[in-house]
């Protein structure tokens, strides 16, 4: 083995180990910031798990509503996801140091022609990619698209995610130069449907060194862009191409319109209504609920695995009728401010001794009262997620804490609640008044 | 046609056993819009022979409204209340007019103990001329018109129904147009979630003057609602766009009643 060969083994493996260690602590850490959040009150079915997984994650079935947007990110995705075949030889290679492992080994005639099928299908799949991700680079930088142009978007997220999309050219362009320079080192060899005929036109007259080190280049390139990718990941909106396999697993199953009752005032409404306990005597001891959230810790591990998952595409504020009509709400906000909390929260924790920071994700500089009264729980945001996102379960947990805990209420509403309670009714009229339209 | 319309309370002192209450909620009890609304599907009821009943002062808030802005105490006291009376009388099947009260009482009271067969009146109309007993013997009045169907969130996205009250407005002799939101797409009338009892957050405008520009793109002579919310809202809607005399907004029960010709409609 060349001196070259053990360099380039030695860089491989120290690189790859040092890429899962480091984003292997903050996967974990993402793992642990969800699990900060309460016990999920549900009894969902299995098989609608599956189904809604399969149908709406790896089938991207609530992307279909705006087609073709739908086939460009189809483009990508099946992209993505099988351009990974080609990473186990990669792989194979970068360990033991040699080129193209599987076709030099396997030398069954059946092998060659799969193995060929498969690169030509990669780089069918990598070139739809590539006009894909500048058709959403102009999408996103020179037409006025709404949903990429709110506030909410300004600065890191709007780089973030054109990061994304500048490092999808690079991947693409390594696979191409590494296969055009192997297919120009040996013409007769691959036969690869684009780079057996475009690598040896365009570097067909370079010379073999100067090919090999192409060939090195395309090859590194494209190794070192997926394993900066592992690490960029898990701080990218753009973790979504893995959560959004558990998030659509996990999703509620309940119909939308259904909000779940807290059990907490159902026990403190029991106890009230029993004459044997709403005189008695409270235990000084007893833990006091709170009622609702202020912070990420009072939502459920569900809505947090629901911020992760989120990628910022804002097809829910597009929706949102108090977003279209000049409201401060937007729902895709909710969702980057309750990963954006998690995150603090979660490096103040690794500072300090304290459990908490004082800080909450209701608050002026995260959600503000104002979002939160601008809501008309329509649905339209819950509905529009392709990932299956839930930001209204968010905002009806932050309102109860409003209400039930700090007693912030618009004068209006107290006057809906004293209605409901002292007349039963949603005005304030006498209950005989009840049949008055009988009378015509 | 003279309405007779008897209270649970009455029925049962009279031994008298019933098969569906009729939920008639605040909206529809207090609201003078809204009441015409209760008396056109009560009159239906009563004409299709369906053995109905309603509470009347025993009725409460479902809690909806105050369940919504977040005061999930002040709801559960209400479905308290409420379920105490329901289940009291033995109730099994309940139909209501409202959206609200129809998604509340089917899907947030069974786990505090209130379970019931909850239809909203849309469905419940459906099934009637599914089943031959209601004959729209005067639906040439609503002929060479155009209807446009507003989904409310609470019976749309809310519970997935968006095709039964179109296939009851199928019935009506006009043509039915889409709006360019409808459906899982809907735009909210902005009554939702306890907008209805306060004044707007700081924007740019209002949620039914936006709905109402939809509305009036299609041309429609009629809006069709099924919630007495988006009744108010989309009546505002029409007066913002200066179409009133043009355009008018009715219940699916109020269209149906004209149909039968058991209730006079107003179209000019």
């Amino acid at each position: 083995m060349e001196p070259i060969q053990i360099i380039q083994i030695l860089a491989f493996l120290s690189l790859t180990t040092f890429v899962f260690v480091v984003s292997g602590k903050k996967y974990v850490a993402i793992y642990r910031n969800i699990s900060m959040g309460k016990a999920e009150n549900s009894s969902p079915d299995k098989s609608l798990r599956w189904k809604n997984m399969l149908r709406i994650a790896l089938g991207q079935g609530k992307m279909f509503t705006n087609l073709p947007v739908a086939i460009l990110h189809l483009c990508v995705y099946v992209a993505f996801v099988f351009t990974q075949i080609e990473l186990i030889e990669i792989f194979a290679d970068g360990i033991t140091g040699s080129h193209r492992i599987l076709y030099n080994s396997i030398q069954f005639s059946w092998f060659t022609g799969l193995y060929t099928a498969i690169i030509s299908t990669i780089e069918i799949l990598s070139l739809l990619a590539l006009i894909a991700t500048f058709f959403f680079l102009a999408r996103r930088n020179m037409l006025s698209i709404p949903r990429f142009r709110k506030t909410e978007m300004e600065g890191w997220p709007h780089r973030d995610a054109n990061i994304i999309l500048y490092w999808e050219i690079v991947l693409v362009t390594c696979i191409f130069l590494m296969n055009g320079a192997d297919a120009a080192l040996h013409p007769d060899e691959y036969r690869f449907i684009f780079s057996s005929n475009l690598g040896p036109a365009l570097l067909g007259g370079l010379s073999e060194n100067t090919l090999h080190l192409l060939e090195r280049i395309g090859w590194w390139g494209h190794i070192t862009g997926v394993l900066g990718f592992l690490i960029y990941l898990p701080y990218s909106k753009h973790l979504h191409i893995l959560l959004a396999f558990p998030n659509t697993f996990y999703a509620r199953q309940k119909p939308a319109g259904q909000i779940d009752n807290l059990d907490s005032v159902t026990q403190e409404i029991k106890l009230m209504m029993n004459p044997d306990t709403a005189f008695a005597a409270v235990d000084p001891a007893a833990e006091i609920p709170t009622f609702g959230a202020k912070d990420v810790g009072d939502l459920t591990w569900k809505n947090l695995l629901d911020a992760y998952s989120c990628t910022e595409c804002g097809r829910c504020t597009d929706q949102c009728p108090a977003n279209l009509t000049g409201k401060k709400l937007s729902p895709r906000k909710i969702m980057m401010d309750t990963r954006d909390r998690m995150e603090e929260l979660a490096t103040f924790r690794k500072s300090s001794s304290e459990e908490h920071d004082g800080k909450g994700l209701l608050s002026d500089e995260y959600v503000s009262v104002e979002e939160l009264r601008a809501c008309t729980t329509c649905n339209a945001c819950v509905e529009a997620c392709p990932v299956m996102i839930n930001p209204l379960d968010i905002i009806i947990q932050m309102r109860r804490n409003l209400i039930l805990e700090q007693s912030k209420s618009p004068e209006e509403w107290n006057a809906l609640f004293n209605s409901i309670e002292n007349s039963n009714a949603a005005w304030a009229f006498p209950a005989s008044d009840r049949l008055k339209w009988t009378e015509n | 046609m003279e309405l007779q319309v008897k209270t649970m309370a009455q029925l049962t002192a009279e031994g008298q056993s019933v098969d569906v209450l009729f939920w008639v909620g605040c909206a529809g009890s207090f609201d003078d819009r809204a009441k015409k609304i209760t008396r056109a599907f009560a009159k239906i009821l009563q004409n299709c022979e369906v053995n109905f009943a309603v509470l009347g002062s025993e009725e409460g808030c479902t809690g909806d409204p105050a369940k919504r802005a977040g005061n999930e105490f002040a709801f559960q006291m209400a479905a308290h209340m409420n379920i105490d009376i329901l289940n009291g009388y033995g109730v099994k099947n309940i139909v209501t007019t409202c959206p609200h009260c129809f998604n509340i009482l089917k899907n947030e009271y069974p786990s505090l103990g209130g379970s019931y067969e909850v239809m909203h009146h849309t469905t419940f109309l459906q099934n009637l001329i599914n089943e031959g007993r209601i004959k729209l013997t005067d639906a040439d009045v609503f002929k060479g018109r155009r209807i446009t169907y507003h989904d409310s969130c609470y019976l749309g996205r809310a519970n997935g129904i968006y095709e039964a009250p179109r296939e009851v407005l199928a019935q009506l002799d006009a043509e039915l147009v889409e709006m360019k939101s409808c459906k899982s797409k809907g735009l909210c009338c902005g009554a939702g979630g306890a907008q209805m009892w306060k004044e707007d957050e700081p924007g740019e405008e209002r949620i039914n003057t936006r709905r109402s520009r939809e509305m009036a793109d299609t041309k429609a002579d009629i809006v069709a609602a099924n919630c007495p919310f988006c009744m108010t809202m989309l009546r505002d809607g029409v007066s913002k766009q200066n179409l009133e005399g043009k355009m008018h907004v009715f219940d699916l029960a109020e269209l149906i009643a004209a149909g039968q010709g058991i209730q006079d409609i107003n179209l000019d």
